[in-house]
């Protein structure tokens, strides 16, 4: 059974609003460097916590209304928690050209979720993704930042396989 | 000691390059060989990453694709000598893929170590820099004119003429901005440039601010692009350090800092002005044009806007000249391209030719047809704002102007090629989604129009109704060909109505009962 993760009550990670600040600061609070200061959060924490909102928009001087715009307007950023691995597939044409379709389908039945959900161990959110530059070596796959070409059905199950048993050691 | 030489490019890696590098020490280890590894960027030869190079008397030899269990048998056979092997290739530089390109803008890419300042110097890296110091900044504007070079982002707009308006205008502060955000699909070219050869971009950055009168600099980079990101900002530290960046640079009167800002997956910070607001920390809306970001860009200031291969074409232009630069191509489109041949291809990578080459001869000569061995049906030119063309025009030369004239454009030189298992209702279909989903929101003909060509294509794809919703297609893309604000809405009815255009067929199929779901 998969949730979906906008049903639940997210509680806020400890610490996250004195976190923000900390970061905020590391950027000299300057507001140009907003996204840099979401992707250092959304690092730290897997996303971007509701409550840091109000604490960016304070030192960065920018009204709160203009920062949950921006968080929400990149496809990147997440408002709730993802599952341990991000696993982004490529449905872009080159990778289309490469039958990426099949690979998402089957990517959808292995892990049983669909697209922009995550597995109800919480080990998995599958998402879909417009290019990695990868396009020569279609269909491509990124998962937590690593970068996989050629991807068959076969390649996926063992690359998720080694995952899992990774998050389950 | 013997150098080997691993890609560390991203679509080696991709392919496993880390696990063969710990392969071959470890074999190394075992046959107490003294090896030296160096992580090169990619030559281009995708197909065959992780292609290993071992630098031996003759020049360096090509073996790949390898896989970590292909390590041992290829020490067994004697590699490190560069002995033959079924993954042999020769010679690196006598293989006809890569022997018969024109090599300009990526000469030392995959050649050179590509955080080796040395390296990049030893093969004619920071001679264009060096020249421009010493160059009235006008001079290096006039330079940049004549050699011809169009912007490689795709619109192809002369970058002599936008770096003049910059030194002509009068500002306090000016930013040389480098458009990294490379979401086309399709294209991959600027990700290996900067991956394979960041100096390079950097170089190119710092003679355009000299140009122009810029002491600040930002290259912004797609998320989706972790490597090069990585690449950039340590080539930057090491460029720093050796005063090639930062203040009085290499002695000169002239100041340049860079930094490296990366995107947050919308495909629309791609265009300029939307990157700018990207940059400057907001929601990547387009702006009107006027006022031209070369008067009033970046925090309202004279900004220079170019893509990673217009700024990295830059210092060969200036080490050689403008003239020598010329001499390659054809017509108006002058020097070279990066095609990246992607998709259903067997040989897929990237070929630096000047323009004029034809598409049949890139896709078939160089690409060796498609990697299903299906027969070629469709192949999408210039990104997923380009134009689907059938098999019949592939005889079609490269070059912004002949392509235009077949209703196309060459863009970023990015080749998508599709078998005939493709469906090209389908792919308009795609191309209406895409824009629905990517567009900024800021017009209405891009915004609504994407959302209602979206249902449109469904209709007709269902079997709905056709002829009418056809006529409405064609309608919705006149209205955001004509009405959008930018190329994401002007642009999306091209690969529509190319695509109904081309392949009418596809736009009249019987409705298939499984599509109904």
């Amino acid at each position: 059974m998969t949730k979906s993760t906008l049903d639940v009550k997210i509680e806020a990670p400890a610490g996250c609003e004195e976190l923000a600040r900390t970061i905020c600061a590391a950027h000299d609070n300057r507001p140009d460097e907003l996204l840099e200061i979401f992707h250092d959060l959304q690092h730290d924490l897997g996303y971007v916590p509701e409550e840091t909102l109000p604490v960016i928009a304070d030192v960065l001087n920018r009204s709160r209304a203009e920062i949950y715009g921006v968080l929400t307007f990149y496809h990147e950023f997440r408002r709730t928690p993802g599952g341990r691995h991000n696993v982004k597939i490529c449905r872009a044409e080159a990778c289309q050209a490469m039958h990426t379709q099949d690979l998402c389908r089957h990517a959808e039945e292995k892990l049983r979720v669909k697209f922009g959900e995550t597995t109800a161990d919480g080990k998995f959110t599958l998402e879909a993704v417009y290019c990695l530059g990868n396009c020569a070596l279609s269909p491509a796959m990124m998962i937590d930042g690593d970068l996989h070409g050629c991807v068959d059905k076969e390649r996926f199950d063992n690359i998720i396989a080694d995952l899992d048993r990774g998050a389950a050691a | 000691m013997t150098k080997i030489y691993v890609p560390r490019d991203a679509a080696a890696l991709s392919m496993g390059a880390d696990a063969v590098v710990k392969a071959i020490v470890a074999e190394a280890k075992k046959k107490n060989a003294d090896v030296e590894i160096v992580r090169n960027g990619s030559r281009g030869m995708l197909w065959l990453e992780p292609m290993v190079e071992v630098e031996t008397p003759k020049g360096r030899v090509a073996y790949g694709p390898v896989k970590p269990a292909d390590v041992p048998a290829l020490f067994k056979a004697g590699f490190l000598t560069g002995e033959k092997h079924k993954l042999c290739h020769g010679l690196t530089e006598e293989i006809p893929y890569f022997k018969n390109q024109e090599r300009l803008t990526f000469a030392r890419c995959g050649l050179i170590d590509p955080l080796s300042i040395e390296d990049y110097r030893a093969h004619g890296g920071f001679e264009g820099l060096s020249k421009a110091i010493n160059m009235a900044p006008i001079d290096i504007v006039n330079e940049v004119t004549t050699s011809g070079l169009r912007g490689r982002g795709g619109a192809g707009f002369p970058t002599g003429i936008k770096w003049k308006t910059v030194h002509d205008a009068k500002a306090d502060q000016k930013y040389i901005c480098c458009n990294a955000d490379e979401g086309d699909s399709g294209t991959f070219a600027d990700r290996m440039l900067m991956e394979g050869d960041p100096f390079c971009l950097i170089e190119g950055m710092t003679i355009a601010g000299i140009a122009v009168g810029a002491t600040k600099g930002y290259i912004y980079v797609r998320s989706e692009y972790p490597h090069a990101v990585a690449t950039l900002r340590e080539a930057i530290r090491v460029a720093t350090q050796a005063n090639w960046l930062g203040r009085t640079i290499q002695g000169s009167p002239y100041d340049f800092e860079l930094h490296v800002r990366m995107g947050a997956g919308a495909y629309i910070c791609g265009e300029e002005t939307s990157m700018l607001e990207s940059i400057e920390g907001r929601r990547g809306l387009v702006r009107y044009k006027p006022p031209l970001p070369a008067l009033e860009g970046l925090f309202g200031k004279p900004t220079v806007i170019n893509n990673v291969l217009s700024l990295g074409s830059v210092p060969i232009i200036l080490a050689k000249g403008g003239d020598y630069y010329r001499d390659f191509g054809v017509g108006r489109s002058l020097g070279t391209l990066a095609f990246q041949l992607a998709g259903n291809i067997k040989q897929g990578g990237l070929v630096e030719k000047a323009f004029g080459v034809t598409a049949r001869e890139l896709i078939e000569s160089y690409g060796g047809g498609t990697r299903s061995g299906r027969p070629i049906r469709a192949v999408q030119f210039g990104g997923p704002l380009g134009a689907y063309l059938p098999e019949d025009l592939l005889d079609t030369p490269m070059d912004y102007e002949a392509f235009m004239k077949v209703d196309a454009m060459v863009g970023h030189g990015g080749i998508v090629v599709f078998d005939d298992t493709v469906d090209m209702a389908e792919m308009a279909r795609f191309a209406m989604e895409f824009c629905s989903i990517e567009s900024c929101g800021k017009c209405t003909p891009c915004r609504i129009g994407s959302v209602r060509g979206l249902e449109t294509m469904e209709r007709i794809i269902a079997g709905v109704d056709r002829e009418r919703n056809l006529g409405i297609l064609e309608d919705l893309c006149e209205t955001m060909t004509d009405g959008s604000l930018c190329a994401m809405g002007g642009l999306t009815p091209m690969p529509v109505m190319s695509a109904l255009r081309h392949f009418p067929e596809d736009f009249h199929r019987p409705v298939q009962a499984e599509a109904a779901e």
